[in-house]
């Protein structure tokens, strides 16, 4: 499914918008990303494509269209049809998205169960989930707070796929995680869309993130795009002096010296010892 | 090597059941100078630098600062300690106080330690924040009305106040974007020089350390599965976690992007930690014999030849090059 988004402006009160996109597309199955830093309107724009800008005080305009059909000023009822069936969303506290009191199985079957699903086909649809997520279904059986935050956040993307989306909004979901928990869910990530044709609007500060897994990306400077394209081509020469900046802040690792192995020798595709 | 400014020697640190340090130890000489203590959530790093600081007490080991004990140390010369060494947390918002105006809080420390009086210690606030880049206006605020990057700068203005030889610098920038991050690091850097700090940098990221610190220990399950001079343990790593490590930072240029080692699955249980090496369960190269033999913190080569030749690097005064991994010298080869 292609998300289309602008004119969009989203504002508070009479303040100017903090939101203002000319144009964002996202393709059938394409990575986009959304980069800038915080404060750039980037979160913003996730809340109005979900529909829940209005939650937070926010005045949405104009225009965002899932397959062509409009989005902006759908009655909530319709909306709640979209938010999670067609459109899902984690973020970058995937804490936050399970209530603690409630074993995470239960949350997400709740979810399913709301979206017209029995409680059979919801579990069996959460196995699918957790196998591509490479996660064990005992996890299920857990509260949120015994499992790790990547564990949790593959957990919130396993209920994605339940859910059959087919556009995935990804606000920061790596950025609280360690680098080799990051490395592991985009890996993940890539081979959802893969597998699932998922749409993925991936939204970071972190350009070298954003080169690792998009198609495209954006770039987003005070609620205005200021360069959007091909991520190769924007990240390898930059036209806008702010990507630049962008770049210039991602930490460099120094180069390898001679002899450093490309790869570990004999790595097993695999988890050893299968799924966790 | 001279009297290091800190030592730690076999540390251990435990919460009830869970080993959360086990053997730990390091050396950090007197400023300026970085060392950074790398690994994933539950590695322990966090829990070392709290240690040191004698914010935890160990279950065994000991902490060296000055060559003196610090865990016997009792009034003048513990708050003397207290005052040479300061902390840097990850959330600035959990270290300043949300009703406390900037300069206030900056002010403190100097006031605790009775360094100075009020209208001084309101001076030197002022001083401080201008020092790690702060308007020295932005005293009268309170920390909501600052941006994170500024609230990081304010911990850090604090943590200076009261001119400390040792600063442990908690993950400080991983609740920052990538440009507040840069413009810390920064400031670390800046500080270093006009301060010669000597500080522990913990985090996650292999990415921000190379600039900073001169050496790196990297941590796994409560120990240090490899140590050394940053720009050799990161240009050829030899333990097969200290590889993964340093291929999960994410790199722009995808010359630069090294087939990636995905570390699958969960660092173990601190409780029940697995026999032989610590990091079998999850180490791509693991062998029978890492399953049952505990390999030991040992030298390895230099830049070139195998092990035996790092006699050179000792000699200098540099940090050995340590590394406990049975198969340390094909990670090397390789």
């Amino acid at each position: 499914m292609s998300l289309d988004i602008g004119p969009l402006r989203v504002r508070f009160g009479d303040r100017p918008g903090v939101v203002n996109i000319e144009n964002l597309t996202i393709a059938d199955g394409e990575i986009v990303g959304l980069a800038g830093e915080s404060g750039s309107g980037k979160s913003m724009t996730t809340l109005a494509v979900l529909g829940l800008a209005r939650t937070v005080g926010a005045t949405v305009e104009g225009s965002i269209r899932l397959n062509g059909r409009e989005l902006v000023g759908l009655p909530e009822r319709d909306m709640r049809q979209v938010r999670g069936r067609r459109i899902a969303a984690i973020f970058q506290s995937p804490a936050m998205a399970f209530n603690p009191v409630f074993r995470v199985g239960s949350v997400a079957s709740r979810a399913l169960r709301l979206h017209g699903l029995t409680g059979t086909e919801a579990a069996d649809r959460m196995a699918i989930g957790m196998r591509q997520m490479l996660l064990s279904a005992d996890l299920l059986r857990r509260y949120p707070g015994q499992l790790s935050g990547g564990q949790l956040q593959r957990v919130a993307i396993a209920l994605a796929i339940a859910l059959r989306a087919q556009v995935l909004l990804a606000d920061e979901p790596t950025s609280a995680l360690d680098v080799t928990v990051q490395a592991e869910v985009l890996d993940l990530l890539r081979g959802l869309r893969a597998t699932e044709g998922m749409s993925v609007l991936f939204i970071s500060h972190d350009l070298a993130v954003v080169a690792e897994l998009c198609d495209r990306v954006a770039v987003m400077r005070a609620g205005v795009i200021v360069e959007q394209g091909e991520a190769a081509q924007v990240l390898a020469a930059p036209t806008d002096p702010y990507t630049s900046d962008l770049l210039a802040a991602v930490p460099a690792l120094p180069p390898a010296l001679p002899g450093l192995p490309p790869a570990l020798p004999g790595l097993p595709p695999a988890p050893p010892g299968g799924l966790q | 090597m001279s009297l290091p400014l800190l030592e730690v020697s076999d540390l251990a640190v435990r919460f009830g059941p869970v080993r959360a340090v086990d053997g730990l130890s390091l050396r950090l000489p007197a400023g300026p100078f970085g060392l950074a203590l790398v690994g994933e959530s539950g590695s322990g790093k966090t829990t070392t630098g709290r240690a040191v600081l004698r914010l935890i007490r160990p279950a065994g080991g000991a902490v060296r600062f000055d060559g003196a004990d610090v865990m016997r140390l009792r009034g003048g010369a513990l708050r003397a300690f207290r005052r040479a060494a300061q902390i840097v947390f990850q959330d600035p918002d959990g270290s300043l106080d949300p009703r406390m105006r900037i300069g206030n809080a900056v002010a403190e420390p100097l006031l605790a330690h009775r360094l100075a009086p009020r209208a001084l210690a309101r001076e030197r606030a002022a001083e401080l924040l201008g020092e790690v880049g702060l308007e020295p206006a932005l005293a009268g605020r309170y920390p909501h009305q600052l941006s994170g990057g500024q609230r990081q700068r304010v911990a850090i203005a604090r943590a200076l106040s009261v001119e400390p030889r040792l600063l442990v610098l908690d993950e400080p920038t991983s609740a920052l974007d990538v440009r507040a991050q840069a413009r810390i690091l920064e400031l670390v850097g800046r500080l270093r020089k006009e301060r010669r700090l000597a500080y522990l940098l913990i985090t996650h990221n292999f990415g921000i350390v190379s600039e900073l610190c001169e050496q790196t220990a990297v941590l796994y399950l409560g120990r240090v599965v490899e140590s050394g001079p940053t720009g050799e343990l990161l240009g050829r790593p030899a333990h097969p976690y200290t590889v993964a490590l340093r291929s999960a930072v994410p790199e722009i240029d995808p010359q630069q992007r090294r087939s990636r080692v995905i570390l699958h699955g969960e660092p173990p249980d601190a409780t029940n930690p697995p026999p032989g090496c610590v990091f079998h369960p999850r180490c791509p190269l693991a062998i029978e014999r890492c399953r049952v033999e505990v390999p030991v913190l040992r030298q390895v080569g230099g830049p070139v030849g195998p092990a035996g030749s790092a006699g050179a690097a000792e000699s200098a005064g540099l940090a050995d090059r340590l590394v406990a991994c049975h198969r340390a010298e094909e990670v090397l080869a390789s």
